[in-house]
């Protein structure tokens, strides 16, 4: 490691220093965060690390801050995340809405454990899948990824960051307590900063600025503070100027463009990984943790002589549903294993239709499944 | 005491108004404007460039200050202005800071941030404009209504004992700390443009009237006589003991 360098090697490194390490290799040069079990490392790394880059670590008074915090960095145009996992993510939902209505840049790390309320601090869950999605008041869209090793932490993290810049949108990495804390092997490769994702800054003059016009893509180029924009921006519901309109006719204008800029580009959001899918009428449907195991029992499975595969979600929002629309035609079945009581295969069963049986394999959370749970599945989906 | 009813014609601040989404939404009598225009002459008195200014506001009232200044300005979610601008603050130290929201959002709401941010004595000012209740939302009991007062949240009296917001803050670590009422317009615009200049934490408690909501529940008087009502209740004490501050209803200020 040079000074002001992302570190470059092979490493033994946990699922949350992996992350630490991916956001400094994607240009994260502010974090503020609060303790809590299993996120704790990602802070820990990155008040280590940032000093060493130029960057500001801050711990704040709790989570609804440190939220706020990153949002303000943001705004400063500083790339910025925090990272925390269920309570903590319960109380950042409130303000990952003024980062989705303000447009601001920002990464936001849910290392899941078992819940509700307190629930299983140092044991892993996939119980906030929903949350993420819909956990804010209002209408929106957002962007969640789920890592399925520390080496995808690192990886998904700087996608992350590419993401979040692109849109405009906070993005949320929605890991786990075991994915957290499991050290492996991770490459870390140089990352060329011009090939990371920049924030469009205004092309026009301060007068001429309107902080939400939208372009092409519908992600308006943003001013950042201190540089003579004189910009005003507000939660409230906006008009291109940044002013708060209190009518039905700007809350509609604004939320659709909110909304399709997601939407519309869900093409080059969403990203999935196949595993002997060519033929396969059974399709066991996973994402993070669960995806290892999973492909595990579709092995199993396949030493049986029965024709299953694996869709890995890595893209959990927006949702890979034209993927899943096209396999129920093929498939009998699908087969969401999750560390929950049932959440993303609400999801599956609706693009499935009526034309593939989709069935839960739950796990209440503290452990992750065996492969055995997931093989009976898939052995009891060919009868 | 003489009130003169002329209408002052500054033009020194209309730079740093948004005079396109004029006229601003408060009530007749209010105590914000005044507070704001003090804060907006207080960046040229101070000598700053107004570049480098953020304004960032909660919601209620006082909130609605950072939609009406020409400035790089952030209207956040309630009570939490102070995070984000200590997010603006340590990512570029080179901006000067300004959070201006009201005593329900800084105080109650967004107490534990007020008191961490004095603590870091985080290098910002934080104009507090205090009206003793939620006036947006029609006049409920705050965490700094006096003893005994009337809201729509408290028709029996309040009964709880208000914070003493000078006293709060020198106690958590503020490098600086003043309260004026709105009628004290130069006072107030000194210590503000005193407050920008000063690195660390300032605190500026600026008491000013509702009259239409807390004045009328509380029998104080209307229009100008409540801004005299207000300023022949203060007392003026440099480097007073701000645990000496709190104040009572009808009490001094």
């Amino acid at each position: 490691m040079t000074d002001n360098q992302a570190l470059v090697g092979e490493f033994f490194i946990n699922g949350d220093v992996a992350c630490a390490e991916g956001a400094i290799s994607a240009g994260c040069r502010f974090f503020a965060g609060y303790p809590i079990t299993p996120a704790t490392e990602v802070a820990e790394r990155m008040s280590l690390r940032l000093p060493q880059v130029d960057g500001t670590y801050i711990q704040m008074e709790d989570e609804i801050a440190s939220i706020c915090a990153v949002l303000g960095a943001s705004w400063a145009g500083v790339k910025a995340m925090t990272s925390t996992s269920g309570p903590g993510f319960s109380l950042m939902t409130e303000n990952i809405g003024l980062g989705v209505m303000l447009e601001t840049p920002c990464v936001v790390v849910d290392i899941q454990r078992a819940g509700p309320s307190t629930g299983l601090p140092t044991l892993v869950g996939q119980q906030d899948m929903m949350q993420a999605r819909w956990g804010s008041h209002g209408s929106y869209e957002i962007i969640a990824l789920s890592p399925s090793s520390p080496q995808h932490m690192f990886d998904l993290t700087i996608e992350a960051f590419n993401l979040s810049e692109k849109y405009r949108v906070p993005v949320l990495i929605m890991s786990d307590e075991v994915v957290g804390h499991m050290s492996e092997k991770v490459v870390i490769p140089y990352v060329d900063p011009d090939s990371l994702v920049e924030r469009r800054r205004p092309s026009v003059s301060p007068n001429e600025y309107l902080p939400y016009q939208a372009s092409d893509n519908l992600v308006p180029p943003m001013a950042i503070a201190g540089e003579g924009y004189h910009f005003h921006v507000t939660g409230l519901t906006h008009d291109e100027r940044g002013y708060p309109v209190m009518t039905a006719d700007a809350q509609d204008k604004l939320i659709r463009r909110l909304v399709d800029k997601i939407r519309l580009n869900k093409n080059d959001i969403i990203k999935y990984r196949e595993f002997q899918l060519e033929d396969a009428d059974i399709v066991v449907c996973a994402y993070g943790i669960t995806t290892r195991i999973a492909q595990f029992a579709v092995e199993l499975a396949r030493n049986d002589g029965i024709r299953a595969g694996l869709l890995q979600l890595i893209t959990i929002w927006p949702f890979a549903e034209d993927r899943i629309k096209e396999l129920s035609q093929q498939a009998k079945s699908f087969i969401v294993p999750e560390i929950n009581a049932g959440q993303i295969v609400f999801e599956v069963e609706r693009c499935a239709a009526d034309r593939a049986k989709t069935v839960l394999v739950p796990c209440m959370g503290g452990s992750v499944h065996s492969p055995e749970n997931i093989l009976t599945a898939i052995r009891e989906a060919v009868c | 005491m003489l009130i003169t009813n002329t209408v002052v014609d500054d033009k020194s601040i209309e730079k740093y108004l948004r005079q396109d989404r004029l006229p601003h939404i408060w009530c007749p009598g209010c105590g914000i404007g005044p507070v704001m225009s003090c804060f907006l002459r207080a960046i040229d008195r101070a000598g700053l460039d107004a570049d480098s200014i953020c304004v960032v506001s909660g919601i209620g009232c006082s909130g609605r200050v950072a939609g009406y200044v020409k400035l790089d300005s952030f209207h956040t979610t309630h009570g939490r202005p102070i995070p984000f601008a200590s997010g603006l603050k340590l990512a570029n130290p080179k901006l000067n800071v300004t959070v201006f929201s009201g005593d329900g959002d800084l105080v109650a709401i967004g107490g534990n941030h007020l008191i961490h941010a004095a603590r870091r004595n985080l290098d910002m000012t934080v104009i507090c404009v205090n009206n003793f209740n939620y006036g947006m939302t029609g006049g409920q009991v705050g965490p700094t209504a006096p003893f005994d007062a009337r809201t729509t949240t408290t028709p029996y009296g309040n009964f709880e004992s208000p914070f003493n917001l000078p006293y709060l803050l020198a106690a958590s670590g503020a490098s600086y700390v003043a309260r004026w009422t709105v009628l004290h317009l130069r006072q107030l615009e000194k210590a503000i443009a005193e407050a920008l200049l000063k690195p660390g934490f300032s605190f500026i408690e600026a008491i000013g009237p509702c009259p239409v909501v807390y004045g009328r529940m509380n029998k104080e008087p209307e229009g100008l006589d409540s801004l005299r009502y207000y300023q022949e209740k203060s007392v003026i004490r440099n480097g007073a003991d701000p645990k000496d501050a709190g104040i009572e209803l009808n009490g001094p200020i």
